[in-house]
C-alpha cells in the first residue's frame, strides 16, 4: 500500500532564525601544549521550527558546535544568538539528548521527565500534566511509575526525549543519541523523532556520524569536515514530509546520501 | 529426580522439598555449622584439651545462656552497644558533613585529601590510652574511641562518593542552569549515596571494634571489660560466649545497614552479601 506522496507548500520563504551563528571559532588549550583548533568560522543560521542534522565523522567539531549552542563551553570567537540575544550560558530555552539517556536511577520515569520542571521551578500541576502527555507521545504512558533500571535502551532513550521536551524549550539539541542503538530500534527511534517534531513543532539540531540518518532526518543538512571543524556544504533536503523508513532505498535518497559521502572520500578522511 | 506431581500424599513436603532443591544453601549452612561443631568438639575430646584452653560447644552454650538469662550479658551488651552506636551517630554525622565541606572545594580537597589518607591508614586504635587518659574510665572515653575510629571510612568515602557521579549528569543539571544547591541535593548527593553506604558499613562495624578495644584499655563495665573478667579468672568458655554476643550485634548491626541501604539506595547493587 502506497501512501500519497504529499509535497506539502510549506510556508513561503523565510522562516524566522531562532539560532544565528557568527564566524564562530572554538579552540581547545592541549595538554601537550599545542592548542587544538575544533571549530573554524562557522556561520549558519537555524529557523524557527527546523530540523537541522548536522553530519560529520569523528572529530569534526560537531558535537562541540552543539555545546556552544548549549551554552555549555564559550567560543573562542565568534557570536552565538538565541532569538536575538547572544548564548552566554545554559538556557533555560533550551533541551538537550545525548548520546546516552543519563536518566537519575532514583528517580521513576515520571520524575525523570519532571527533571527539567523541577530544576527550574515550574508549575508542579502543569509540569506534571505535560510530562504525562508527553510520556503517552513517546509510548511510554504504561511506564511513568517504572524505574529506568527497568527499561530497555530504546525506552530510556524515548524518557530522555521527553524530558527534552518537557520545559517547552523552542530549540532541542540532540547529541548522536541514537548512537548507542541496534539498528532496528534505531529506525524505530528516527520515525518517532520525526512523529514528536511534527506534534511538539519545536527546533531540533540533530548530530549524527550517520549519512542515512541525517538525510533522513534533516530538513538541511550541515556536512561537517575535521581538521580543522568546519562546514563543508548546508544540503537542502526535498523529501516528502510524511516519509516512511523505506524511503532510504529509494534513488532521491541515494542521491543525498551521495553528495554527502563525496565530501567526505574526496578529502580520505576517517 | 522425577517427583510424580499426581498422589503426592502431603502437598506440605513437596514445597519443603522444592525449597531445598531451589536454595540448597538453606540446608547446606546449617549442616556445616552442626558439621563445624561437631569437628570442635570431636578434636577437644580426642586430644583432650582441658576447657581452660578451649572449652566444649556445649560448654560454650551453657555459659552463654547463664550470662544471658541468668548473669548480666545483656547489661553490658546494652553499655558496649550504646557506645558503639553512638560513636558511631557522630562519626557518621561530622564525616558526612566535613566530606561534604571539604567535596566543595577541589583545591580544598586536593590539599587536605594526602593528610586523611595518611590518618586512615594510622591505626588510630593506638592513641585508644590516651583517650582513656583524657575522657576517663566511663562510657565518654568509648564513644570517642569508637567515633575516631569510624569517622575516616565515612569521610573518605564522602568524598569519593560526592567526585563519582559522571560527567554527562554534571553537564545535564549545567544545561538547566541547576545552581549549586540544585546540583548538591539533585544530583551528586543521590549519585553518591552507595559509596556513603560502603563508608557506613565499615564504620558500623569499626565502632564496635573501637568499644570493644576502648573497654580493654580501661573500664568498668561493657563486653570487653567482662572478656577481661573472665580472663583473669581462666574462665575460657565465658569469653568464648562473649564472643558469641559480639557476632550476633555484629551481624544485626551489618543487617540493619544492609536494610537501609536496600530502602535508601533501592536502585544501586543490593545492599552488603550476607
Amino acid at each position: 500500500m502506497k501512501k500519497a506522496v504529499q509535497v506539502q507548500q510549506d510556508e513561503p520563504v523565510a522562516r524566522p532564525s531562532v539560532i544565528e551563528i557568527r564566524n564562530l571559532q572554538k579552540i581547545f588549550a592541549a595538554r601537550d601544549g599545542h592548542p587544538v583548533q575544533a571549530l573554524s568560522s562557522v556561520s549558519l543560521d537555524i529557523a524557527k521550527g527546523e530540523f537541522l542534522t548536522i553530519v560529520g565523522p569523528s572529530g569534526c567539531g560537531k558535537s562541540t558546535l552543539l555545546r556552544l549552542v548549549a551554552g555549555l563551553v564559550d567560543p573562542t570567537e565568534g557570536n552565538l544568538l538565541l532569538n536575538g540575544s547572544p548564548i552566554t550560558g545554559p538556557q533555560r530555552d533550551m533541551g538537550i539528548v545525548f548520546q546516552s539517556p543519563v536518566l537519575f536511577p532514583w528517580r521513576s520515569v515520571l520524575d525523570n521527565v519532571l527533571l527539567p520542571a523541577d530544576v527550574l521551578k515550574l508549575d508542579k500541576r502543569d509540569a506534571r500534566k505535560r510530562a504525562l502527555e508527553l510520556l503517552e507521545i513517546v509510548g511510554l504512558s504504561d511506564f511513568a511509575k517504572k524505574y529506568p533500571n527497568e527499561l530497555s535502551g530504546g525506552m530510556q532513550q524515548r524518557v530522555a526525549i521527553a524530558r527534552a521536551l518537557v520545559h517547552r524549550p523552542s530549540v532541542v539539541l540532540m547529541d548522536e543519541p541514537f548512537g548507542a542503538l541496534d539498528a532496528m530500534t534505531r529506525d524505530t527511534m528516527n520515525l518517532e523523532i520525526m512523529r514528536i517534531w511534527r506534534e511538539a513543532g519545536t527546533t531540533i539540531l540533530f548530530v549524527t556520524h550517520s549519512i542515512p540518518e541525517a538525510v533522513f532526518l534533516g530538513e538541511r543538512v550541515v556536512v561537517m569536515t575535521a581538521r580543522p571543524g568546519k562546514i563543508a556544504e548546508v544540503v537542502d533536503v526535498d523529501l516528502p514530509a510524511n516519509r516512511g523508513i523505506d524511503i532510504v532505498n529509494t534513488d532521491h535518497f541515494g542521491t543525498y546520501a551521495r553528495r554527502i559521502r563525496n565530501h567526505f572520500n574526496a578529502r580520505g578522511l576517517d | 529426580m522425577a517427583v510424580t506431581t499426581e498422589g503426592t500424599p502431603s502437598p506440605r513436603r513437596k514445597t519443603f522439598v522444592e525449597t531445598i532443591r531451589h536454595r540448597p544453601e538453606y540446608v547446606l549452612g546449617p549442616s556445616l555449622l552442626v558439621v563445624l561443631l561437631s569437628v570442635w568438639h570431636g578434636l577437644v575430646t580426642w586430644m583432650e584439651v582441658p576447657s581452660y584452653i578451649v572449652p566444649k560447644p556445649h560448654e560454650v552454650a551453657s555459659a552463654f545462656y547463664n550470662g544471658v538469662f541468668k548473669g548480666n550479658y545483656l547489661y553490658h551488651a546494652g553499655v558496649t552497644l550504646s557506645e558503639a552506636l553512638s560513636g558511631f551517630f557522630i562519626a557518621s554525622s561530622l564525616g558526612l558533613v566535613l566530606g561534604t565541606l571539604i567535596a566543595q572545594s577541589r583545591l580544598v580537597e586536593k590539599t587536605l585529601y594526602p593528610y586523611l589518607i595518611t590518618i586512615q591508614t594510622t591505626p588510630k586504635i593506638a592513641v585508644a590510652p590516651l583517650l582513656i587518659i583524657w575522657f576517663g574510665f566511663g562510657m565518654t572515653s568509648k564513644v570517642v574511641i569508637a567515633a575516631t575510629v569510624a569517622f575516616f571510612p565515612v569521610l573518605v568515602n564522602v568524598i569519593a562518593g560526592l567526585r563519582s557521579i559522571d560527567r554527562e549528569k554534571v553537564e545535564l543539571m549545567r544545561s538547566l542552569n541547576a545552581s549549586k544547591w540544585q546540583m548538591f541535593w539533585m544530583a551528586r548527593l543521590p549519585s553518591a549515596l552507595p559509596i556513603i553506604f560502603a563508608g557506613l558499613n565499615v564504620a558500623i562495624v569499626f565502632s564496635i571494634l573501637g568499644a570493644i578495644v576502648g573497654e580493654f584499655v580501661g573500664s568498668k563495665a561493657g563486653l570487653g571489660n567482662v572478656i577481661l573478667q573472665a580472663n583473669i579468672n581462666m574462665d575460657t568458655s565465658s569469653i568464648f560466649a562473649v564472643l558469641v554476643c559480639l557476632a550476633i550485634i555484629g551481624i544485626s548491626m551489618h543487617g540493619l545497614m544492609g536494610f537501609l541501604q536496600r530502602r535508601l539506595v533501592f536502585w544501586g547493587n543490593s545492599g552488603p552479601s550476607g
